[in-house]
């Protein structure tokens, strides 16, 4: 114990009457206790749950870079392209703004997919955390719609048509599709008057939708408690005093844990921005420093990196089925990848809930998994040819059979018994 | 730390990545020569915005660029820079355009030349010189020549006069050998044995002000300046990130003694 000097006795007196204060008139200490300094994680936390963290400093990084932005950029056909420039050049640090963003938003899509393979690999999705499953996915689905319009802001000429090319998937629907397509855009082809609702919609309506998401999936999970990496509940085996025998306070804890997680991941985003900010051209794209021009179809459309596993798949659909164009398949089929892992608790029937503890089949079928979205994730960045169209069929069967199927192989295999206790 | 079995499907996905890769490079097109861009090199880009200005600026705008960030960068004074730049009456602190009228320039050129702020950025600095460097004389096209870069190209060569002419025929070139070097003649050191090679540019000696090393510098320093344009940033990013990165590697090495010290009786 330090020797308290009378000063600093007074000062801390102070501190308590005015938390004392404080807490009479809002839960700022029991708020902090629930969800910080009493709230029990297990002890045996792995790398894999660092990202979790991670996306909360992107989503600040990106609020914060994004509101400067912002300040400079005009959501205007004529001007949007060269206000970007301008902000690259004559606003100070701009560029530094600019690539922090362009950067975070790749970077988002990094930690985000680390996030979520962890929840598959440890089952963090099983009862009863389904609801915090499904809102993580909400996130995800608002994270991909807001990347998207994101994308339309700079308006160069990859921008346009990559965003022409996803608004006209919406034509592909039976009946309304037309009349709907010509609702998101707001005009007869992509114009300034999409920019512009894209831009409303990227700077305040999903950044608060995102935020919002964000918080209640914290709050289900502070209230369900981190599974941790041997998919069982600390809570189950709690010592005299109340307190999880395998958990340990978040607060000094995970907290310090944290902080050097985010000064490595830092270090490498940094990397990034100052030497690489095109990311070898996936994560600013060769022809967006052409300006947008409708009449010029850039070589070879390809979205950005994190969308192009759902790309490669919309492509994978060649077959035009029930008299429905191939076109509205692809659509279905990506859209059913983006939304099929939100059912993921109730296809997941196995007894234990790790990767640790699951059999032969639940490791193969992840395995295939990953590689399946790292193969399509590439040819979606690629020209179509035959070759690559059918690799993308094979991933596409791979990606869909490894939910489709996982009600059978959970249940078949042999798995091991789960520990009473957190190994270390 | 990443489990070694995760670093060994990794692996295996960069492999999967290289077969398919390999099929999907089809189509040959013209190699291009490969060039180092050099920021900090003010000479070349200095002779390269002379060459920018009095060459290409009266059809290509960089309209993204102020004169007076140019002359900042690159070391010229102001009033240099208005007397020997500026040819337009503008102000220093103006962006670098022209007059070109886009729709009479459409209808002179199929096309109204593009703006080349960014230029390099979307077809990269080794694109931009091997373009310059392959004009060549086509009578079958409106302004009288070709390019093996970018082929039935709407613009005229305006280095010509620097260049010379350039014309594509059959040529003797040197037979390469699988090694890299060039097949000699076993009986007369030193002599080359060459064979014939249609489709090939040569130059016609002396038609132009340059020689054929001159021209490839000259082009060489408008492509910096180019490449300089397209990000003037660069140089003050590639700075300040040693000191970003240098900051975090400390921060870092508390931020581990701090978690080590928290963490050290958790068990």
């Amino acid at each position: 114990m330090q020797k308290e000097t009378p000063a600093q006795g007074k000062y801390v007196r102070m501190w308590f009457d005015f938390m004392e204060w404080v807490d009479a008139r809002f839960p700022a200490t029991e708020t902090f206790e629930y969800h910080m300094s009493k709230y029990y994680a297990p002890k045996n936390f792995n790398f894999w749950y660092y990202f979790g963290w991670l996306g909360i400093v992107v989503l600040i990084m990106q609020i914060l870079t994004g509101v400067w932005l912002t300040m400079n950029y005009v959501p205007s056909g004529a001007e949007a392209f060269a206000s970007v420039e301008y902000i690259m050049r004559d606003v100070e640090y701009g560029w530094l703004l600019r690539y922090l963003h362009s950067t975070g938003a790749s970077f988002f899509f990094i930690v985000v997919y680390l996030h979520m393979f962890r929840g598959l690999m440890y089952g963090s999705y099983r009862k009863p955390r389904e609801l915090l499953w499904l809102i993580g996915m909400a996130i995800f689905a608002t994270l991909i719609v807001e990347g998207f319009f994101g994308y339309l802001l700079p308006w160069g000429n990859m921008s346009y048509w990559g965003a022409q090319v996803i608004v006209s998937l919406v034509g592909a629907i039976p009946v309304v599709g037309g009349d709907l397509m010509e609702w998101v855009r707001g005009d007869f082809l992509m114009s300034e008057i999409t920019l512009n609702r894209f831009f409303a919609l990227h700077v305040i309506a999903l950044p608060l939708v995102l935020v919002i998401l964000v918080f209640v999936h914290l709050v289900a999970l502070h209230h369900v408690g981190s599974l941790g990496p041997d998919g069982i509940e600390i809570k189950k085996n709690k010592g005299p005093d109340g307190v999880p025998v395998d958990g340990i306070a978040f607060h000094p804890y995970y907290v310090v844990h944290d902080i050097h997680a985010t000064v490595v991941f830092l270090f490498i985003f940094c990397v990034v921005v100052f030497y690489f900010p095109d990311g070898g051209g996936y994560f600013l794209e060769k022809p967006n420093f052409e300006m947008a021009d409708p009449l010029k179809t850039p070589d070879h459309i390809a979205p950005v990196w994190y969308y192009t596993p759902f790309y490669a798949m919309l492509r994978a659909a060649t077959y035009p089925l029930l008299g429905l164009d191939a076109k509205f398949w692809g659509f279905v089929v990506m859209a059913g990848a983006i939304v099929l892992p939100a059912v993921l608790p109730w296809l997941d029937r196995s007894p234990v809930k790790s990767i640790r503890y699951k059999g032969m089949w639940s490791k193969v079928m992840l395995g295939l998994f990953v590689i399946s979205f790292v193969v399509l994730g590439y040819l979606g960045t690629i020209a179509p040819s035959p070759a690559a169209t059918a690799v993308a069929q094979i991933g596409t069967i791979v990606y869909f059979a490894y939910f489709v199927l996982m009600p059978w192989y959970t249940r078949i295999e042999k798995t091991k018994p789960e520990p009473e206790r957190v190994t270390s | 730390m990443i489990p070694s079995r995760i670093f060994r499907l990794l692996v295996l996905f960069g492999g999967l990545i290289a077969v398919i890769d390999a099929q999907a490079a089809g189509g040959t097109k013209y190699p291009l020569e490969p060039i180092d861009t050099d920021a900090r090199n003010l000479p070349s880009l200095q002779h390269g915005v002379k060459l920018y200005v009095n060459y290409c600026l009266g059809c290509h705008s960089m309209k993204f660029q102020r004169y007076e960030r140019t002359a900042n960068d690159l070391g010229i004074p102001h009033q240099v820079a208005l007397d020997t730049l500026v040819f337009t009456g503008q102000k220093i602190g103006e962006l670098m355009v022209n007059g070109m009228n886009p729709e009479k320039s459409k209808a002179w050129f199929g096309n109204p030349p593009p703006d080349l702020t960014m230029v390099t950025r979307v077809r990269g600095a080794d694109w931009v010189y091997t373009y310059l460097k392959t004009f060549y004389i086509d009578e079958k096209r409106p302004l009288g020549v070709n390019n093996k870069v970018f082929e039935n190209v709407g613009m005229p060569h305006v280095l010509l006069p620097l260049q010379g002419t350039q014309r594509m025929g059959c040529i003797q070139k040197p037979v390469i050998l699988p090694t890299g070097a060039e097949k000699r003649d076993p009986l007369v050191p030193g002599k080359p044995i060459t064979e014939e090679k249609c489709g090939e540019l040569y130059l016609e000696e002396g038609t132009g002000s340059m020689t054929p090393a001159e021209y490839d510098a000259a082009i060489y320093d408008l492509v910096n300046f180019m490449a300089y344009v397209a990000e003037p940033e660069k140089l003050e990013r590639h700075r300040l990130g040693i000191f970003v990165l240098l900051f975090l590697i400390i921060l870092g090495v508390f931020t581990h003694l701090l978690n080590r010290e928290y963490w050290k009786d958790v068990h």
